[in-house]
């Protein structure tokens, strides 16, 4: 520490604003201890505020209204072709759903006195942080929580500096609709704009290094969207890697494994995250990283460092906000002292696409993979009163129970609303309920959280015979 | 010969630890039984001490790695003292208590799928320091239930958790929850020469709940002063043979007991029980006073009632009833229940000054020890006065050190000028 320098000494020092920082932050405030966060952006919110959950989810929602519209004229409803300007559509997302939720998070920072220190700070040992910037100062801290979060990942082979390239950030600012729009990655991130872009006008092409969409999700789940997606995008090329990208003129040149040459007017490169944990300074901690730059974490979220804890992204798969904002709870508790701990069963992940896919617990490849018992269940929608009012029997509910106890152990959903009904599949696997509970509680008919119910009961009765 | 050193058992169930530091550097060479490591569990930081005697060869771990029992930490060379290769060492010196016992060793669950119990009972075992992998779930699928968690501590299934809320009166609204402590598991004596148990008695069950329910609970605070009862003496041995003729054996018990029952009158918020639930304090407008009583059984408080309105003849004379009736063992529950503050005379067995344990629920107990001849200054003069030590212990929730004070000196104020306790005010 140089002399003159600003220190602030506060209980607990939160490094990083996102989901997982500030629910650390407000859950320590809460329990009595003097807080701050530290933040380059000085704006709680992260990621997942800015440039993640809530941004690409209010573009769904307009690709929705879009496809919405489009199917109306099955039943009659003829709404003409749609007229899209952008300029209005970026402020409504910006100001409207954005900004509107930042200020609110900046108004319960204020009521609960969470001070947030605008700047980038890094780890100058175990107990201080160095923070550059506007606000240049050291915090003295008797604990810290990393929650730096995650950016997209930049593969080497297609690093090229074109703001025609695009990573998910810059495609949620929708700089303009391209005419022909590549995407890099079958993930959710890659599926998700890839369906924006779609519903605004563009002619999508879709590559995939895996097999399938969605790689890692069961694939019944996955079939309908791939059908979707079938129809949505101009093409979608599995198991084909893109080897390189160049800029001529106004396009995008790819080279895409077994085809001509293809130029593009937008490329969207969504093959994963990584973690922020490099020039945080935690070689001056007793901070330990895993493989990928993970901080290693143990159950009550504490780092190898006595004194600091980690959430989030920053702390590995899978990178999901409501999975840092329970781990931050966690890591707020233990440094109060209580006896808090991640111990949860079931982390839901949603793909918030049309049809939306979402899946928690185990999911049936990896019971067979683990070589589990288990029993399965399928409802298909095609038999749901509610599915077919809408106009979409192409929706799924599986049920993964334990072979023997009969207790819930995954559920796996596609169809639309998929992300709501997955809190029911959540709630029963966390609190170990059986299928019989599931079939045995009434079920609002007619909706689409029958399929829940139905399943569960197609296995009693399996288990009659 | 080359030996190593694996991680012992740490015991109640821990499979692994943390390494905090090491204290030894390969080619030192350490005695038996001297530190080499500490390591941090879950549950305590433990110092490690050397199973041999010999140098250091090999360290195969460092500060911040987490080792699982078995895994080798230090691999000795050949030096004096040989030894069995290969040993776990006995670990000792736990420094943090552990929360509370594991009553049963971890038994890995056998397909890795988690424990089938809610989150909030998951939390319960956390709290109970119950390891919930070893507990049978007697619900639906294998659920293990809050009752199960409990069942596993060892206490009735719908026991609260902690003893202070068991303890407390039924209350309204917030219980003080935060008090809740299980004793960490005691050592096994055995190792360093034999035991005897003994099982408590009720009475000494009793007290040992009351006292630690109180000491738990009640953030207690003392006074500490002396009262010069040099004219109170004088005038209890000039009373002395007259009340014998009247069959009353004067003590300064009960001169004690008004006076405290006096200076209650004017700081009545020590004559009072706090209602922590409903967050209000409960004034009594009666003043019934216990007075300790040592027996041979333990420790009896029998209470005497209305003690302001009572002259002092008159509570000497039910003192001098109660006392030997309470001795024998035949108070009945109207003699012990309906106190509000209690004074206790341990000047009988010596002593300059003792600090009781508060009676809870009530606010405050007086402690009075052995009253001395002093030499005690007086106008520069140094004269001998009889000074009684006396300590005010009180529920620093309710009242303040300020508070204490003045309630002390109300009461050392009529002890010094004793006829205000004939005339009450």
């Amino acid at each position: 520490m140089v002399m003159g320098d600003l220190v602030t000494e506060v209980d607990v020092a939160v490094l990083g604003g996102g989901p997982g920082g500030y629910s650390a932050a407000f859950r320590c405030a809460e329990l009595g201890l003097e807080t701050v966060v530290v933040e380059a952006s000085k704006r709680l919110g992260g990621a997942c505020l800015y440039e993640g959950c809530i941004p690409s989810k209010a573009l769904l929602h307009v690709a929705a209204v879009l496809g919405e519209a489009d199917r109306a004229k099955e039943f009659g409803v003829d709404f003409g072709e749609p007229r899209i300007s952008l300029d209005p559509l970026r402020k409504w997302k910006t100001d409207r759903v954005v900004g509107k939720l930042s200020r609110g998070l900046a108004s319960v920072a204020k009521a609960k006195g969470v001070q947030v220190i605008g700047g980038r700070g890094a780890f100058e040992d175990s107990r201080s942080i160095r923070i550059g910037g506007d606000e240049p100062q050291v915090v003295r801290f008797k604990h810290a929580v990393i929650a730096t979060g995650s950016l997209p990942a930049e593969p080497s082979g297609l690093a090229i500096t074109s703001e025609r390239v695009m990573d998910s950030t810059a495609a949620l600012e929708v700089p303009d609709i391209p005419e022909r729009l590549l995407v890099v990655g079958g993930g959710y991130i890659g599926l998700e704009l890839g369906q924006v872009y779609a519903a605004l006008g563009s002619r999508v092409t879709l590559v995939e290094m895996a097999d399938g969409l969605l790689p890692g999700a069961d694939r019944d789940l996955v079939q309908p969207l791939s059908r979707r997606c079938e129809k949505l995008f101009a093409a979608i090329h599995l198991e084909t890697k893109v080897a390189a990208l160049k800029e001529v003129g106004d396009t995008i040149e790819a080279a895409i494994e077994g085809q001509d040459a293809q130029a593009f007017d937008r490329v969207l490169v969504a093959v994963g995250r990584r973690a922020v944990s490099d020039s945080l300074g935690l070689e001056t901690t007793k901070v330990k990283l895993a493989d990928r730059g993970f901080a290693q974490i143990d159950e009550r979220c504490r780092t190898s460092d006595p004194h600091i804890y980690a959430v989030g992204d920053v702390t590995g798969e899978p990178m999901l906000a409501h999975r840092a904002m329970r781990q931050a709870k966690v890591a707020a508790e233990c440094i109060a002292g209580r006896p808090s701990a991640f111990d949860n069963v079931a982390v839901p992940a949603v793909v918030f696409t049309d049809p939306e896919v979402a899946w928690c617990g185990v999911m049936e490849s990896q019971a067979r993979q683990a070589g589990r018992s288990v029993k399965v269940a399928k409802f298909s929608w095609a038999a749901s009163g509610r599915a077919a009012t809408i106009g979409r029997s192409d929706g799924l509910t599986k049920l993964i129970v334990d072979a023997a106890t009969g207790r819930v152990l995954g559920v796996g959903i596609t169809g639309p609303g998929a992300g709501e009904l997955i809190a029911e599949a959540a709630l029963a696997i966390e609190t170990a309920v059986t299928a019989e509970d599931l079939a045995l509680t009434i079920h609002a008919h007619p909706t689409l959280s029958e399929g829940l119910m139905e399943a569960a009961e197609s296995l009693l009765h399996g288990g009659d015979k | 010969m080359s030996r190593t050193f694996v991680l012992p058992d740490l015991g109640e169930g821990l499979v692994e630890a943390e390494i905090r530091n090491v204290l030894v550097k390969e080619g030192d060479v350490v005695r038996e039984d001297s530190p080499l490591l500490e390591v941090e569990t879950d549950k305590a930081q433990v110092e490690i001490p050397s199973p041999f005697a010999g140098r250091v060869e090999r360290i195969h771990v460092q500060p911040g790695q987490t080792v699982k029992v078995g895994q080798p930490l230090v691999s000795f060379g050949d030096a004096a003292g040989a030894s069995t290769p290969t040993r776990p060492a006995p670990v000792v010196a736990a420094r943090a208590p552990a929360p509370t016992e594991l009553k049963a060793a971890i038994a890995p669950p056998v397909d890795g799928s988690p424990v089938a119990a809610t989150p909030s009972t998951r939390r319960l075992a956390r709290e109970l320091g119950v390891d919930l992998r070893a507990v049978h779930g007697s619900g639906p699928g294998g659920r293990v239930t809050d009752d199960d968690v409990r069942g596993a501590t060892g206490k009735p299934p719908g026991t609260p958790p902690a003893p202070a809320r068991a303890a407390a009166p039924a209350g309204p609204a917030k219980p003080l929850a935060a008090v809740g402590l299980e004793p960490p598991p005691l050592p096994k004596f055995e190792q360093w020469g034999p035991v005897e148990r003994q099982p408590l008695s009720h009475l000494r069950r009793t007290i040992a709940e009351r006292m630690a329910l109180s000491a738990a609970l009640i953030p207690h605070v003392t006074h500490f002063d002396k009262a010069d009862i040099s004219d109170l003496n004088a005038m209890v041995t000039r009373s002395f043979e007259t009340a014998k003729q009247h069959g009353i054996t004067l003590t300064l018990t009960s001169f004690l007991l008004k006076a405290a029952a006096l200076a209650l009158q004017e700081y009545p918020q020590f004559n009072a029980s706090l209602d922590a639930g409903a967050g209000e304090l409960i004034l009594k407008r009666y003043c019934h006073l216990g007075i300790a009583v040592a027996t041979d059984r333990g420790l009896i408080v029998p209470v005497i009632r209305d003690v302001d309105k009572k002259p002092v003849m008159e509570l000497a004379r039910e003192l001098a009833a109660l006392a030997p009736r309470v001795r024998e063992g035949k108070a009945t529950l109207d003699d012990l229940r309906g106190g509000t503050f209690t004074v206790t005379n341990i000047g009988a067995l010596g002593g300059t000054g003792a600090i009781p344990i508060i009676n809870y629920p009530e606010v405050a107990i007086l402690g009075v020890a052995r009253g001395r001849e002093e030499p005690v200054v007086r106008g520069g003069q140094i004269v001998p006065r009889t000074m009684l030590p006396i300590t005010l212990t009180f529920d620093h929730r309710v009242a303040d050190g300020a508070d204490g004070a003045r309630f002390a000196q109300a009461i050392i104020r009529r002890l010094e000028a004793p006829e205000t306790l004939f005339v009450e005010w």
